[in-house]
């Protein structure tokens, strides 16, 4: 899993029927300073996720296991929102 | 699988329920000399490795969830192992 902070959504209107209802975010992938790193993707959203907040998601085809028993095609979904990362060492500046 | 690091945690309350009574591992990935290979992963915990251990990490859903006990659930990377050594040959990097 990733972690990262959602940083806007995605409206689609005509997209396959399996995607209804679904939410599309768009994600930071953030560093373990909580930097933002690498170029921003879109997520599906299993766990109530909004913009600003720091999350994880998962990648691959396990990312479409939070929607079982409907087959989703997503190869990236939001699985949690994060409250803390503790890196010790790393200080309080992770943002996060 | 790769080596890597366990350097943190992450605490998550609003998540998969499969993720729910595992350890949310920071792991950054090491070259064979020790060195940072790529930027560190967050993994579900399935052998009780904590921060500074050395570990063995599964970078494949069927692998990762198989290991965590959690079949058909968002899982894509696991700590799978606490190494306690490794042997190279002479001149291997």
């Amino acid at each position: 899993m990733i972690l990262g902070r959602v940083i806007g959504n995605v409206v689609a209107t005509m997209k396959d029927a399996a995607l209804d209802g679904q939410r599309l975010l768009i994600v930071q992938p953030l560093d373990r300073h909580g930097r933002e790193k690498g170029k921003p993707l879109v997520a599906l959203d299993s766990v109530g996720a909004g913009a600003g907040e720091v999350v994880y998601w998962c990648r691959g085809r396990e990312a479409s296991f939070p929607f079982l028993p409907r087959e989703v095609p997503t190869e990236a979904t939001i699985v949690a929102i994060v409250d803390s990362v503790n890196i010790p060492g790393a200080g309080t500046g992770t943002g996060v | 699988m790769l080596i890597g690091r366990v350097i943190g945690d992450v605490v998550a309350t609003q998540k998969a329920p499969s993720h729910e009574g595992r350890k949310i591992l920071v792991v950054q990935p090491l070259n064979l000399d020790g060195s940072d290979r790529g930027d560190a992963v967050l993994a579900l915990d399935a052998v009780d490795a904590g921060v500074g251990d050395r570990v063995l990490l599964s970078t494949e859903g069927f692998s990762a969830m198989t290991a965590v006990g959690r079949p058909n659930s968002p899982i894509d990377m696991a700590v799978i192992g606490v190494i306690d050594a490794i042997d190279l040959v002479d001149g291997a990097k």
